[in-house]
């Protein structure tokens, strides 16, 4: 040790350890200590993290920083430290209780491997709520919630860890001679490393049970703990390996898909318009190339869709407005154009197309089989139409045969925001549908349009 | 004029980048997932860092550490996850933690509809963590002001050293919208101010209570510390009933008393208007359609669209009530907001909420027939 080494990482400020008389706390602070001594990190390199529990009175005590979050959490503060500054030497302090709250953290920074240390105080009961029974209580362990004795199984916390993907665990106690360098080889490690050290709580737990060191040893001999270096097979840090990861993306943004005015509409208002269909007809991808076409053609427009939490299956709606001005109200109540193109989308809006206004027009589908409608219903083969051009057309085909017969806007912007957002080999198929759709729209005009009795 | 067409969520994400946003974390849950995923996009280009938690406490929590470490941090989720947040809201508060949480809402309670919107969280995001003290809630209506309202929630987390809501809703944040966001006038961006040389760092250093103390970051060269119990100026734990005092006044009075710097509202009064509308969230479209039809009708209606819910901007509420006989509020739910403009409406005033939570949006038709607009 230099002349500048530092002495101790403890500071008595304010006064001395907090913790009962004959509590492992107390000497299993001390040994941090010890090894912080032995490692000499730089204090404000290092940070303390505890939760509630009795342990979670320790981080104040050091004069590295120090971090006292909710029951159960510190694990997760831990990682948003060391994942924000990987450089850091983070050290969680956490008690067995908070192994219990908190499982799903231990589980999961050990799967990830986060390069956090975690040294649990396990004194197999909650020292500071009044000596209730925890995760790893031993059976027939007596708490003050377990009167007549512990009936639930105590936990292996490394053992758990491990099967969890812990790289590096140690089991011992308080009373082991070698603490201090276990805890200082932990935080040695790049990757997560915990320590499970058996204590006694002189508050509650050894009194009720009676519990004193040499049952410690007891315990680990009848519980078959394993003890010492637990696991040793170190892999790749996580906060190193997210940033590593993170970079081969870096292209993915901002996607950026900008649109200026290049051709005129003949919107005058807002103007309502539904698609429904079912999933895997491209209904929503369609539907937003069309409102990116009239934005091309100068018009505001906004896009809702409705599926199932199952994508792959039942109906898919979208709903668009245009509109030349701001579009504040954007559910649409009464259509201007409704558009239905399979079963499913058929099913799911039977309500909504037997109370469509006169002013709607409804193109189908020629094979559906309509409900009662006031709607003008103009039938075209969009399907059979779309099939033809190219499978995921058919969304397609029936946006541009409704441009064709409502024109209101060039089928040409829509064909341009299908070039432009479209990759080349999709894009081919579409471009195909919109000039099929206007074909198919040309003979709309003469077709008969009937009222389903 | 460069229009997008956007989505809410995408715009919110853009305006967290655009505010220097450089830690995400968040579990997914529809309608907030497509902000977790465009920030595991937007995050490493940008040099920062996203990533999924394993539930909400966890993401909260990362991002609690991450802020206490320097960074700017954002998470999101919908009112289930708003729940699991609730206890890590009150830490931040208590450690003066500057963080934005999203809510983008759906219709609840419990796990309700996941994909259709609503506002039933407005009190819920306002006194869902233990203890009642004050933090900033902001309500966007468009994708326009959801960039806005996201970049200008970080200014606040940051100048105040505070928890900050965005609350979204499902009809906004997953709705796509035809917006200009470089037409958007911003403020500067605002960072947190980090404390000079001094001898003895003190993590809640404050003269006057409304004072907002200097950050020193986790791993700086000030010795920084945190604690979720109660403590006094050095995050010290104390029991002593006078310091703990001087420190809840200090977390009321930080925000509280920026009240009116911190209220964002707009404005539309009409002269001699009797009647007034006001609303917040995407519920203020359908009314300003309706103030436009009652207006054409010959109503005499003013509007007034908060954007700030929290603090309550009340002199702009007051202002706007002044001289009106009635005000209507129209909720996507059973009507939580209006008990503020209830406690501030003038006597005699006739307060009537037009109020909604089927998961259909309200009408302007419906405003003007509820709420009496002519």
């Amino acid at each position: 040790m230099t002349a500048n080494a530092l002495a101790t990482y403890l500071t008595d400020r304010i006064g001395p350890l907090p913790f009962c008389p004959g509590c492992g706390h107390d000497p299993l602070v001390k040994m941090l200590d010890k090894a912080l001594v032995k490692l000499q990190l730089p204090p404000d390199k290092v940070v303390i993290v505890t939760d509630i529990g009795c342990i979670g009175l320790a981080d104040r005590y050091f004069t590295t920083h120090a971090f006292h979050g909710l029951h159960g959490r510190s694990i997760t503060y831990a990682c948003g430290l060391k994942l924000a500054r990987p450089e850091l030497t983070v050290i969680v302090l956490k008690g067995d209780g908070g192994c219990g709250i908190g499982g799903t953290h231990l589980l999961n920074v050990a799967r990830r491997n986060i390069g956090i240390t975690l040294i649990v105080a396990n004194n197999f009961n909650y020292g500071m709520t009044g000596g209730q029974h925890s995760v790893t209580t031993p059976t027939d362990g007596l708490t003050s919630t377990t009167r007549h004795g512990n009936i639930e199984g105590a936990m292996d916390l490394c053992g758990t860890a491990i099967a969890a993907g812990a790289p590096w665990a140690w089991r011992g106690t308080i009373y082991d001679k070698d603490l201090a360098d276990a805890i200082a080889e932990a935080i040695r490690q790049p990757g997560f490393a915990m320590l499970d050290v058996l204590e006694l709580c002189t508050a509650y737990y050894v009194p009720r049970n009676r519990f004193k060191k040499r049952d410690l040893f007891t315990l680990i001999e009848k519980n078959g703990l394993k003890t010492g270096l637990l696991a040793n097979k170190p892999r790749p840090e996580y906060s190193a390996r997210l940033r590593e990861a993170g970079k081969a993306g870096a292209g993915a943004w901002p996607r950026r898909a900008t649109i200026e005015r290049m051709f005129d509409n003949a919107v005058d208002r807002q103007t309502g318009i539904v698609i429904a269909g079912s999933a895997g007809e491209k209904v929503r991808s369609a539907a937003t190339l069309f409102a990116q076409g009239a934005m091309l053609a100068g018009l505001n427009a906004t896009q809702k869709d409705d599926y199932p939490i199952t994508v792959m299956t039942g109906h898919s709606i979208t709903e668009i407005n245009l509109s030349p001005s701001e579009i504040e109200y954007t559910a649409i109540d009464a259509p201007d154009h409704f558009i239905v193109i399979s079963g499913d989308g058929l099913k799911k809006s039977l309500k909504r197309i037997a109370r469509l206004p006169e002013s709607c027009t409804l193109y189908a589908d020629e094979a559906l089989e309509l409900p009662e409608t006031r709607a003008r219903v103009v039938r075209l083969p969009l399907v059979a139409t779309g099939k033809k051009v190219s499978r995921l057309s058919v969304a397609t085909v029936a946006l541009a045969a409704l441009l064709g017969d409502a024109s209101l806007f060039p089928a040409g912007a829509f064909s341009e925001a299908i070039s432009r957002f479209q990759k080349p080999d999709i894009a081919e198929g579409n471009l195909k549908a919109v000039e099929a759709g206007v074909a198919l729209s040309a003979g709309i005009a003469t077709a008969p349009t009937h009222v389903p009795a | 004029m460069a229009l997008e067409f956007l989505e809410g969520n995408e715009a919110l994400v853009r305006g967290a980048v655009r505010a220097n946003c450089n830690f995400f974390a968040g579990y997914p849950i529809t309608p907030a997932s497509t902000i977790l995923h465009y920030m595991l996009d937007a995050m490493p280009a940008t040099g920062g860092v996203a990533i999924q938690g394993e539930d909400e406490i966890a993401s909260i929590g990362f991002c609690i550490g991450a802020a206490m470490a320097g960074s700017k941090a954002l998470t999101a989720t919908s009112g289930p996850g708003i729940s699991l947040y609730s206890e890590s809201v009150g830490l931040a508060i208590m450690g003066e933690t500057p963080l934005v949480i999203v809510n983008v809402q759906r219709q609840g309670p419990a796990t309700g509809s996941a994909t259709k919107g609503a506002e039933g969280d407005v009190l819920f995001t306002r006194w869902g963590t233990s203890g009642g003290l004050p933090l900033i809630v902001l309500s966007p209506a468009t994708v326009g002001e959801t960039y806005e309202l996201t970049y200008r929630a970080f200014n606040l987390a940051e100048q105040y050293r505070t928890p900050v809501f965005l609350l979204s809703n499902k009809e906004i944040g997953l709705t796509r919208e035809s917006v200009d966001l470089d037409a958007i006038a911003l403020p500067p961006c605002i960072d947190r101010t980090h404390v000079g040389p001094v001898a003895d760092y003190l993590p809640h250093d404050f003269h006057d209570p409304a004072d907002v103390p200097p950050f020193a970051e986790f791993g700086g060269a000030h010795i920084a510390r945190y604690t979720t119990s109660t403590h006094d100026k050095g995050a010290y734990l104390t029991a002593d009933p006078a310091t703990i005092g001087e420190m809840i006044e200090h977390y009321a009075a930080k925000i509280d008393d920026a009240a009116d710097d911190i209220a964002l509202v707009k404005a539309d009064p009409e002269e001699g208007a009797d009647i007034l509308v006001l609303s917040y969230g995407v519920v203020s479209r359908s009314a300003a359609v309706a103030v436009r039809e009652a207006r054409r009708r010959g109503a005499k209606v003013s509007a007034l669209t908060l954007q700030t819910l929290y603090p309550v901007p009340e002199a702009a509420i007051s202002a706007a009530l002044a001289g009106v006989s009635r005000v209507v509020v129209p909720e996507m739910n059973l009507g939580q907001y209006i008990l503020e403009v209830e406690r501030l409406a003038p006597d005699g005033a006739e307060v009537v909420g037009v109020n909604k939570m089927n998961t259909a949006l309200i009408s302007p038709a419906e405003i003007l027939e509820q709420g009496g607009l002519g």
